[in-house]
């Protein structure tokens, strides 16, 4: 009696523990009942995360949120300093990962991707925001941030300008995309608005040459920073070569080197430029100022029916390693990919593909707008499995002292095309060594 | 008993140096304040710099000693040169400029700065002061912008050609950033000028006029020689805005295009915040700071009062 009694109690014991443990595994982190308050540290110009934070501050009242924004480039200089405080932000809008990972500043965020059961995301989605140990190489190891949304980059075209040149229909290579500038110029009509000024705005259009001309896996290794990788290819070397062809075609504004984003984006919609390579994250901004008068198309391939490739980042937001809300931030960060709403404001303001479990459905946008477009082109993209990381974000530095500096020598035409990559292949190695 | 002659001087001597003492400390403690500020926030840092000069450092990670390493690096790497260089390049825009055309306009206002006139006059002369100068910068680079007012006079003129986006030309970039300095500098250098040139005794302008000296000689022979401190504090301050610039470069090209308008003002916060190399920014920092210094002292030498 003795014995079965303590064998019941040894099942009830085990009985308890599975049932904690399964507990334990179920109960993903959450805000919890109390008031929140999560310190968050948005960019300035785009509204998306804010919107966002409204949104979930109405589902859960307990949950406010003290925003602080800054402008891209002073995070990039700031996100060490303010994550190596105290009081490290519970949300940041991260420009790169890597430095911040070798200096132990993020958070691993390993434990929630079991615990909300991320692995139902795309893997492809999450590859970017992986970094191993130590911060490099990046596409592989542990998982340092998430996307709030999944961005990518294409071809703006204004339907007015395109309707003059009897442009019906978005070009299927890059020969037609060739002859439809050329086209433009003879008519009179600027054929790309493009900023190069402060950052290489040309990289844009550089890096979808580069998907035209190569497969895209090449150039994430060198952007995750791999053993060997080099940027200085053969096909990037045509790539570069087409984009010298532009300039010295008069295909960009003469003055490219003295437009900055904003004059850009208020240029080309004003009417100048039949063309303009940007990201998708402009589209809900086209759809809402300026409706029916833009259209969005990625890259031709070289070839008819060949693969697409373009530029197609998160949009990364990572926890501090010191936040005090961590678990509160993770939920968000899950909530943002799989609330419908959430997903709804996603697209409307952001304008991009909202991410999240490869089952849930992209919702619905205005049929003929250009948000339709880019997430159209976006489906491409993940069919071609084309998506590259941004060349700009290969290492922290390598922006403002590779691309821009030599991009805008190209355009000054102080700098040929072997000699870009030269340069940035040099520059990218001088970094690494440090 | 009268005291000695020694002992009465000892007695004389006694209460001065009581005083002398009393009024070295009140001295120290008028002067306490002000040295805690300025070595809290100049020699401190400048020590810290100094220190950090020698390490290889992102900032936040581990620190390695480096040795001499940033500053052969700097002294070496043809970029960093270049950069020093383009600051050089701008004491010409920020010091001749407004140096030359402050003395003209000082000259030419002489014996007009009572009254409304005067008044006016420096109002407007100051009024670049008074504007910050991210806010010169910005306006600047609209007024430069391919449809900014400089291109729109080029064109009325019939010099379409001419006309182009001088911020990122790689030959009028740094021209153009030169005038926007140059603009926010005549201001302040023509109104210390104005100051200094009423103080200049009428009466020998009279005497060079009655001996028949030109306005030339004028200015030649007691204009010139009388406004030399004033000058010499004119090319000491635009010497140090041309040298250590950053707000109007920052707002106005950002070093470019390419590097060709990079201060090493900018280069020195890239350096640190950017690329992370705070030893190399530490170092181009101490080296600008001589440089400052070797470029104003015969500034000083030539403004020092003759005996």
């Amino acid at each position: 009696m003795r014995k079965q009694s303590r064998h019941a109690l040894r099942i009830a014991a085990l009985t308890l523990s599975v049932a904690a443990t399964a507990g334990t595994a179920l109960a993903a982190p959450s805000c919890g009942p109390d008031p929140v308050v999560l310190n968050s540290y948005f960019e300035t110009g785009f509204p998306l995360p804010t919107r966002l934070a409204e949104e979930f501050t109405k589902q859960f009242p307990n949950v406010t949120f003290d925003i602080k924004e800054d402008q891209f480039a002073n995070m990039m200089e700031n996100s060490p300093r303010i994550l190596s405080e105290p009081n490290a932000p519970d949300l940041i809008r991260l420009p790169s990962l890597t430095d911040l990972v070798a200096n132990n500043l993020l958070k691993n965020l390993d434990g929630y991707f079991d615990e909300f059961g991320w692995d139902k995301f795309p893997a492809g989605q999450l590859v970017q925001l992986r970094v191993e140990d130590g911060g490099r190489p990046r596409g592989t190891g542990s998982l340092y941030a998430m996307g709030l949304n999944y961005s990518m980059t294409g071809v703006f075209y204004n339907k007015e300008l395109a309707a003059q040149i009897g442009m019906t229909e978005a070009p299927k290579t890059l020969a037609e995309l060739d002859a439809l500038m050329s086209k433009a110029k003879e008519a009179g009509i600027q054929p790309i608005m493009q900023f190069n000024k402060g950052t290489g705005g040309l990289a844009f259009p550089l890096q979808n040459l580069m998907g035209s001309y190569g497969a895209p896996e090449p150039i994430n290794d060198w952007i995750f920073q791999k053993d060997g990788a080099t940027i200085n290819t053969a096909d990037n070397l045509k790539a570069a070569e087409h984009l010298e062809g532009w300039i010295k075609s008069g295909f960009f504004p003469s003055d490219a080197n003295a437009i900055e984003y904003f004059q850009m984006m208020s240029r080309f919609m004003g009417g100048e430029g039949l063309f303009m390579f940007n990201g998708d994250w402009e589209s809900g901004n086209f759809d809402s100022n300026a409706a029916g008068k833009y259209g969005f198309f990625i890259m031709p391939p070289l070839e008819e029916g060949g693969r697409h490739a373009s530029m197609s980042a998160p949009l990364t937001f990572g926890i501090g390693a010191n936040a005090n809300n961590a678990d509160c931030a993770a939920f968000f960060l899950d909530w943002v990919a799989t609330n419908d709403e959430a997903r709804k404001i996603n697209v409307a303001v952001g304008g991009s593909n909202p991410g999240g479990p490869a089952d849930l459905a992209i919702p619905a946008v205005e049929p003929g707008s250009v948000t339709e477009a880019s997430l159209a082109a976006g489906a491409t993209l993940a069919q071609d499995n084309g998506a590259m990381d941004f060349i700009a974000n290969a290492t922290g530095a390598i922006f403002a002292a590779g691309w821009t500096p030599e991009l805008q020598k190209m355009v000054g035409g102080q700098q040929n095309a072997q000699g870009l990559l030269d340069a940035v292949q040099r520059e990218y190695e001088t970094q690494l060594s440090r | 008993m009268s005291s000695t002659p020694a002992a009465q001087r000892q007695e004389q001597r006694l209460p001065q140096s009581r005083g002398s003492r009393k009024s070295r400390r009140a001295a120290w403690l008028f002067v306490a304040p002000a040295f805690a500020f300025y070595a809290a926030f100049v020699l401190v840092p400048l020590a810290m710099s100094f220190y950090y000069s020698f390490l290889r450092w992102d900032g936040i990670g581990e620190a390695r000693f480096h040795g001499l390493t940033n500053y052969i690096t700097v002294l070496t790497d043809p970029k960093l040169l270049q950069i020093i260089g383009n600051a050089f390049q701008l004491v010409g825009y920020f010091t001749i400029i407004p140096v030359v055309l402050g003395l003209a306009v000082a000259s030419v206002i002489r014996g007009h700065m009572a009254g409304p006139f005067g008044t006016a006059t420096r109002t407007i002369l100051f009024l670049p002061q008074v504007i910050p100068l991210v806010a010169a910068g910005i306006a600047w680079s609209w007024m430069f912008a391919n449809t900014g007012v400089v291109n729109q006079g080029l064109r009325a003129v019939g010099l379409s050609d001419w006309a182009r986006g001088w911020l990122g030309d790689f030959v009028w970039a740094l021209p153009a950033v030169g005038i926007i300095g140059a603009w926010v500098l005549l201001g302040l250098c023509t109104m210390l000028l104005v100051t200094g040139i009423t103080k200049i005794d009428p009466s020998l302008y009279e005497a060079a006029r009655l001996d028949g000296a030109r306005p030339w000689h004028e200015f030649r022979y007691i204009t010139l020689p009388g406004l030399r401190q004033e000058i010499a504090v004119c090319v000491t301050l635009t010497v140090i805005s041309a040298l250590a610039s950053f707000d109007i470069v920052y707002i106005a090209t950002q070093g470019g295009p390419g590097i060709t308008t990079m201060v090493p003002g900018l280069e020195i916060y890239r350096l640190a915040f950017a690329h992370r190399q705070v030893g190399l920014a530490s170092a181009l920092a101490i080296v600008l700071m001589i440089l400052v210094l070797i470029s104003i002292a015969p500034v000083q030498w030539f403004a020092r009062e003759k005996k």
